[in-house]
């Protein structure tokens, strides 16, 4: 395997090519040490074992649950395991992607890359406003070459191989038959093409290490925040609405667009038939919002997919579920409590949900109720109660209560899905504080503790609304970097020669050669014919020309033109 | 034709396709195995050794005009004696390959308008679609590049992936679910479809490369002992790798087919990247789906840059471009199936 048969795009650049013969040096002192600290760091090699280090790394991101995602699975990894998950914790492995030493070989990969890729920039800028190079002495020797004799004189030829290769979109440097020059360049024309090919590479390249810092410009400088809104209620852009609030380390609060946003109507459509009976088609939220407290209101369908842009902000709709209205009186007789509670869903082909009441103002006993809802309920026939279909076509909930401390004014932040202290603070009303109830019925607690009606069913929907300012800087990044690749693996870099000298008989003898970074092409061939002109066609193969191989014929700068397999038949 | 007809039609299409592929399979390997080619490339080998210089051949009509005085004839002759031949496994196979392509086309397209919706919804539909991908790859570097010595294992790919399709993943016709509901999807997916597809050709070529260069070390070795011409020691050689071209090609044939992959891959992670912020408000979460596509694009760089470093190339390089097939197979199969994540819509 030759040089000749590197690929373009994929060559790798001499400097990096060097990795294995450089020596490690003796007594050159901390500069020495430092230059060779940095020629290591920007080899291939190093930069090959980083990419592996980066993918492996990433590797534990995958299969452990992480913090950024799924907080709650960690919490739970913490409890099934409580010997790993400790040291697990010490190397950062919840929080790989923030994690210092993920940080560290990215880092250095960048940095590697950096180092070897604007040097090559500037070189590669100076090449390309440089002459192509001189003609070497003995064309017959490259790859691609052809010789043939013509009437014409040899300044007239080689005006011709200008204008050829000119059209051709060729840079082309003439040194004339009669210039002082001499040597080899005497005569010829030098020409050069494909400078795209290591444009594109570095552009890739680049367009990775700015890849990289919209990354890190977005989550400095963005938020992101989740809510949960029920239908019929008005959510305010500010931090206390916020269930979960992830701001980036230069966040202010004062970024934040103060647009208001009601959701009207919550409208999910399931499949009624066939065997995916049940199965989600769409999701429809009417919203109505006001980009300032000013500024009139617009209605807006929020979906899957389609989310709102407001005052710099992108909102979007997550997950959805049923809030199903209450109202509690207490022993007194006092309405307690009137809302709607959103529940969780434990189960989703039928969206059974479950939910906690805790109705603190109840007096003189604070009143709690845990409620299952299935939205279409149904009886198996082992006599359970299930929900045979997600959207509420027959919605029923089992309720128990329990009365006595919701232990709210402890300090320690609770769920709103769970009840605390059952069993110590709080005492279940036993069998008589359980009943099955639907849309309108009022249960009335045991030892008039109270009653709860189950008034009806809205639904909610979660919200994440969040800005990124890295979002069309990564964009750009990420459109340049697939140009960039594109464009190196199509594009090749290729030089012509052609020198015309005075022959026997007043004839000139012309010769041709081509040499290709990658495998040949036919262009060389197009551009010999285009020299020749119709009058002189090729007769026998000139020295050099080999056509051993077969049926790679189509040119053109993107061709990967050439028989993979040459020696097969 | 009724919805429920156009996806019985479907699945009946998927079974004449399953059926072409394997006989075209055995067809395929019955070209390696006692192939008119053979013989043939024994003598041409020996013109090979005979010519001072092989290089590529840049103009395949020229090498044909050639042919009746140039050292090139051999090989042109030989081309119209395979023509010429009337047993030819070798295009039994292609034509049954064409059948079952056709077929597994028609596979796709009815499921696509049972559904009246796109037909990469579900895994089923997802792993039929790369399937498909592959023996397209396949069919274009058979006919660009000669290399039919893939059929067998490209074959043998697409008829474990659609098995596992139909036995394990199979699933009925249905509507999308809302999140896949996006003209991203034709987009995205069909780019990682074709990516995986040419993966795949390119993971077969590079495992044929490694065998190939074991076979063709092995035989310098030998030659090197015997005191003979390299070149007539290959032309000895049993096996079905005789017919496989040298192990230089089969290089070259996979980095190809990788470079061509490879843009299409990265550009579907970042389309995914800019549906994911459309659908789930973000461009990259580190879900498992885009960790291990990450990964993944991050094996073939590794791959792309080892193939062009000293010391690298060959079969190390070889190794990296079989870690990046399989992660890629992980991305398939692991991650929807061993995690939980956004991309779970099995």
């Amino acid at each position: 395997m030759n040089d000749t048969d590197i690929e373009p795009g994929t060559a790798a650049p001499p400097e990096r090519q060097a990795a294995e013969e450089v020596p490690r040096p003796r007594g050159i002192g901390p500069l020495g040490w430092l230059r060779w600290a940095w020629r290591q760091l920007t080899t291939m090699r190093t930069a090959l074992i980083l990419l592996f280090l980066v993918a492996l790394g990433a590797v534990p991101g995958s299969i452990l649950p992480q913090r950024g995602q799924a907080p709650e699975k960690v919490d739970q990894y913490f409890k099934d395991h409580t010997v790993l998950a400790p040291w697990f914790d010490r190397l950062s492995l919840f929080d790989v992607f923030a994690a210092p030493w993920f940080a560290a070989i990215y880092i250095l990969l960048f940095v590697s890359l950096a180092g070897c890729v604007i040097p090559r920039a500037f070189k590669h800028y100076r090449a390309m406003r440089a002459r192509p190079p001189a003609a070497p002495r003995n064309l017959s020797r490259l790859p691609q070459s052809e010789s043939y004799e013509t009437g014409a004189t040899p300044d007239e030829v080689l005006a011709e191989a200008r204008e050829v290769l000119r059209r051709r979109r060729f840079r082309v440097d003439v040194s004339a038959a009669d210039a002082t020059k001499g040597g080899a360049a005497k005569g010829s024309v030098a020409a050069e093409k494909g400078y795209l090919g290591e444009t594109g590479n570095l552009v890739f390249h680049l367009a990775l290490l700015a890849l990289l810092f919209a990354l890190g410009l977005g989550s400095s400088f963005g938020y992101r925040g989740n809510v949960l809104l029920t239908e019929g209620n008005t959510f305010a852009n500010s931090l206390s609405r916020y269930d979960q609030f992830m701001p980036g380390r230069e966040f202010d609060s004062d970024d934040l667009p103060p647009f208001t946003l009601t959701l009207d109507d919550y409208r999910a459509t399931y499949e009624t038939q066939g065997p995916k009976r049940g199965q989600a088609t769409d999701f429809v939220a009417k919203v109505r919002y006001r980009e300032t407290p000013g500024s009139p209101e617009k209605s807006y369908d929020l979906k899957v997919n389609h989310p709102l842009d407001v005052g710099g902000a992108k909102v979007y709709m997550l997950g959805h579920g049923y809030s199903p209205v209450f109202t509690v009186r207490d022993a007194k007789g006092n309405v307690a409590f009137r809302d709607a509670v959103p529940f969780l869903e434990v189960e989703n082909r039928g969206l059974t949900s479950e939910g906690v009441i805790k109705v603190p103002d109840a007096e003189p006993e604070q009143l709690a109720f845990y409620a299952i809802l299935w939205p279409s309920a149904a009886v198996t026939e082992d006599k359970n109660v299930t929900s045979a279909f997600p959207a509420p076509l027959n919605p029923m909930i089992t309720i128990s209560s329990f009365k006595g401390d919701l232990g709210l004014d402890s300090g320690t932040p609770q769920s709103v899905y769970k009840l605390e202290g059952i069993g110590t603070t709080l005492q279940p009303l036993g069998k008589d504080g359980q009943k099955i109830m639907k849309p309108g019925e009022t249960f009335t607690l045991p030892d008039g503790a109270g009653s709860v009606t189950f008034e009806g069913l809205r639904e909610w929907m979660s919200l994440s609304v969040n800005r990124d300012p890295g979002r069309v800087p990564a964009l750009v990044a990420a459109v340049l970097a697939i140009v960039g690749v594109v464009a190196s693996f199509m594009v090749r870099r290729r030089r012509v020669w052609v020198r015309a000298a005075a022959g026997k008989g007043g004839r000139t003898v012309v010769e041709v050669g081509g040499l290709t970074l990658g495998n040949p092409t036919s262009e060389f061939d197009d551009i010999v014919a285009a020299l020749r002109g119709p009058q002189e066609r090729p007769g026998t193969d000139a020295p050099g020309t080999d056509k051993a191989g077969d049926g790679e014929t189509k040119a053109g700068d993107g061709e990967t033109a050439a028989s993979a397999t040459e020696s097969e038949e | 034709m009724s919805s429920a007809d156009l996806a019985d039609l479907s699945d009946k299409l998927m079974l004449s396709t399953v059926v072409l592929y394997i006989v075209a399979m055995v067809a395929y390997a019955a070209d390696l195995g006692f192939g008119p080619g053979r013989r043939r490339r024994e003598t041409a080998e020996a013109e090979a050794v005979s010519t001072a210089k092989v290089l590529v051949g840049p103009d395949g009509a020229a090498a044909g005009d050639a042919a009746a005085t140039g050292p090139a004839g051999a090989s042109a002759t030989g081309d119209d004696a395979e023509q010429a031949e009337p047993r030819d496994w070798g295009q039994l196979a292609v034509v049954l390959n064409l059948l079952g392509w056709g077929a597994h086309l028609g596979t796709i397209v009815t499921r696509g308008l049972a559904g009246e919706r796109w037909p990469w919804g579900n895994m089923y539909e997802f792993l039929t679609a790369i399937a498909f991908a592959a023996v397209t790859a396949y069919l274009f570097v058979a006919f660009r590049y000669k290399a039919r010595f893939l059929g067998a294992f490209v074959m043998l790919a697409a008829v474990i992936a659609l098995g596992v399709a139909n036995i394990w993943l199979y699933d009925e016709v249905g509507p999308l679910v809302p999140a896949l509901n996006s003209y991203w999807i034709a987009i995205h997916v069909s780019a990682a479809i074709i990516a995986t597809g040419a993966f795949t050709v390119a993971g077969a070529a590079t495992i044929l490369y490694l065998f190939k260069a074991r076979q063709e070390a092995r035989q310098q070795v030998r030659a090197a002992a015997a005191d003979g011409p390299p070149l007539a020691a290959g032309a000895e050689a049993g096996g079905l790798l005789a017919r496989v071209p040298s192990a230089d090609n089969l290089d070259r044939l996979a980095l190809r087919v990788t470079m061509f992959a490879f843009p299409i891959w990265t550009a579907a992670i970042i389309m995914g990247a800019i549906w994911a912020d459309e659908a789930w408000g973000r461009y990259w979460g580190w879900d498992p789906k885009e960790i291990w596509s990450f990964i993944t694009w991050i094996a073939y760089a590794a791959y792309l840059h080892a193939r062009a470093t000293a010391g690298w190339r060959g079969r190390k390089a070889a190794i990296l471009s079989l870690v990046g097939f399989a992660c890629l197979m992980f991305n398939f199969f692991g991650v929807n199936y061993m995690f939980s994540g956004l991309h779970s819509y099995a």
